[in-house]
């Protein structure tokens, strides 16, 4: 195939992406900078308010005061985004292990069951912990039956659902890349692990973990990075009480109006995600070398 | 009693760990369908077989035109991203990209990696600084975006899986580049080429946040309007509405899954 053709062929996904994907992002980075019309939308002066308005809060008199809240929200999200990460791990490295254990015909089946959640509507995946947890739910009702409580627990609306609900979310994540880096193991190295008088936990640790390494750094930057933005498990599951940056950067274009800081929030979201994959992108190849 | 003769395959405890991660994931998931089919309004208490909610929100004229609008979305977001992606697969795979092929990739992968709340954000932003208010339009154009890896990844799986073998065979005996994609690359592409479709179509009816934030009043889509339903509390209709999207998007990944894994 020609150069002229190749050229031909990939500028239809490249401008469609980088117009209407790239360019917003710039765009909203320019929003970020102005000043929020109190209609929606932005109008000038150009300003840092956006990103003064993470620390400080304008007082009557138009002095700055120190508010901590906007970071509580950012350092909460980040916080239970980790959590989300490590439980994902934990859970998903065992399973994927499991899951390369098995013969073919088994393989193929599990792997198809731990997929196809991932393809069914997230809205209606969270939505089901609500029939579950909430106080005439599921949960509370067998407990009740079975006579272990009186009153229904409270089970919903706290960081613990949302923390739930983000791992029954993005658990396919982890499994998924984890298995198929695991999938590509010779097995001959285990044998010869056992060979030589390992035991599981030493063969596992000098072994299996430094081969598995490459597929859990992949799942779990594919775990942090949505769990980070998730808007639909803390706002169903969470009550949206206690905001989170997902939900907070939905408020600021629909009920508070306030364009610039939205736009902030989402570079400042981006910008974290980057650094991430940044992250591992500089330290993968030092690791192959050692390797 | 019989020892189990050591096999590094088994590890003590790995299965029911794995069992009990499938039911974690399917449990909820067949609660809400049991709970659609309970004639009760009062939807924790079981109270008969009914059918009586799906025939509620059958004749509910708001979601039927929510359903109409997220069908006409879904639809030509579909058949448009599935030919960017079939062109862009065939430049990927069997092209001579003289550079930046790394920033291809990353630019095709990109909505995949940003946060959905940060893509609904500023195609929000993007076609309000264009003043472009066109409803359903809008919203085709925004699926497109992020419909485009989905539909991608099947059908470049596929090129590199098949390799250039019968291509070059049909160079060889003469075939027009144009005869070698229709009679050779094209038939053998087919099945992958339906499973990008499935899954692109699947995407853009399950999606929510985007759409949410910039659908106007009259292009809401089916997910946005039960969220609204949902808001409001746990009713059977929710439910029954719930596991009708559930039903559709079940039936069209096993068919792009099965299709996928096909050897034309």
């Amino acid at each position: 195939m020609s150069r002229q053709s190749t050229l031909l062929l990939i500028s239809p996904a490249v401008l469609v992406i980088g117009v209407f994907m790239l360019i917003p992002m710039f765009i909203a980075l320019a929003y970020s900078f102005m000043t929020a019309n109190p209609y929606g939308g932005v109008q000038p002066p150009a300003t840092f308010d956006a990103y003064v308005q993470f620390l400080y809060q304008r007082d009557f008199d138009d002095s700055l005061i120190f508010s901590p809240d906007y970071i509580l929200i950012i350092v909460r999200s980040l916080y239970l985004a980790v959590a989300t990460t490590a439980i994902c791990l934990v859970l998903g490295l065992p399973v994927a292990w499991y899951i390369v254990c098995q013969s073919e015909q088994r393989r193929r089946l599990l792997l198809f069951f731990i997929t196809l959640p991932f393809w069914i509507n997230t809205l209606i995946r969270t939505y089901c912990w609500i029939l579950i947890l909430r106080d005439e739910g599921l949960a509370n009702k067998l407990l009740r039956t079975l006579g272990i409580i009186a009153d229904p627990l409270p089970l919903l609306y706290n960081d613990g659902s949302i923390l739930l609900g983000l791992v029954y979310t993005f658990l396919p994540f982890m499994v998924l890349p984890i298995y198929s880096t695991l999938e590509r193991i010779d097995p001959r190295l285990i044998e010869a692990a056992y060979d030589l008088y390992a035991g599981r936990v030493a063969v596992f640790r000098r072994v299996i973990w430094p081969l598995a390494k490459p597929g859990a750094l992949a799942g779990a930057t594919l775990v942090f990075a949505p769990a980070l933005g998730s808007f639909l498990a803390p706002d169903l599951l969470g009550g949206g009480k206690k905001l989170l940056i997902g939900s907070l950067i939905q408020m600021q274009f629909t009920s508070s109006r306030n364009w610039p800081f939205g736009a902030a929030l989402s570079i400042a979201i981006t910008a974290v995600i980057l650094l991430v994959m940044m992250l591992r992108a500089w330290t993968a190849p030092q690791r192959e070398a050692r390797a | 009693m019989t020892r189990r003769a050591f096999s590094w395959r088994y590890t003590p405890g790995f299965a029911p760990l794995t069992v009990a991660i499938l039911v974690f994931l399917y449990t909820p998931l067949l609660v809400l369908v049991v709970y659609a089919f309970n004639s009760s309004r009062m939807v924790t208490i079981w109270q008969g077989f009914s059918t009586q909610w799906f025939v509620a929100i059958g004749e509910n004229g708001d979601i039927r035109g929510a359903a109409e609008n997220s069908l006409i979305i879904a639809v030509a977001a579909t058949i448009a991203s599935t030919l960017i992606a079939l062109l862009g697969a065939l430049a990927l795979e069997r092209g001579t990209l003289a550079f930046g092929r790394g920033l291809v990739h990353g630019l095709v992968a990109m909505p995949l990696v940003v946060p959905e709340i940060v893509v609904a954000i500023t195609t929000l932003v993007f076609f309000s600084a264009l003043g472009m208010h066109q409803g359903l339009i809008n919203l085709i154009i925004a699926h497109t975006v992020f419909c485009i890896p989905f539909a991608l990844l099947p059908i470049q799986a596929r090129l590199k899986d098949m390799g250039g073998m019968l291509e070059e065979a049909g160079r060889d005996l003469y075939a027009s580049e144009w005869n070698v994609f229709r009679r050779i690359t094209l038939p053998l592409l087919a099945p992958a080429i339906g499973a990008g479709a499935i899954m692109a179509f699947v995407i853009s009816l399950d999606d929510f946040l985007i759409s949410m934030m910039v659908s106007s009043a009259g292009s809401t889509t089916l997910p946005v309007y039960v969220y609204g339903m949902m808001r409001l509390g746990v009713t059977p209709e929710v439910n029954a509405i719930s596991t009708v999207l559930l039903a559709i998007s079940l039936v069209f990944v096993a068919s792009a899954l099965l299709l996928g894994r096909r050897r034309a």
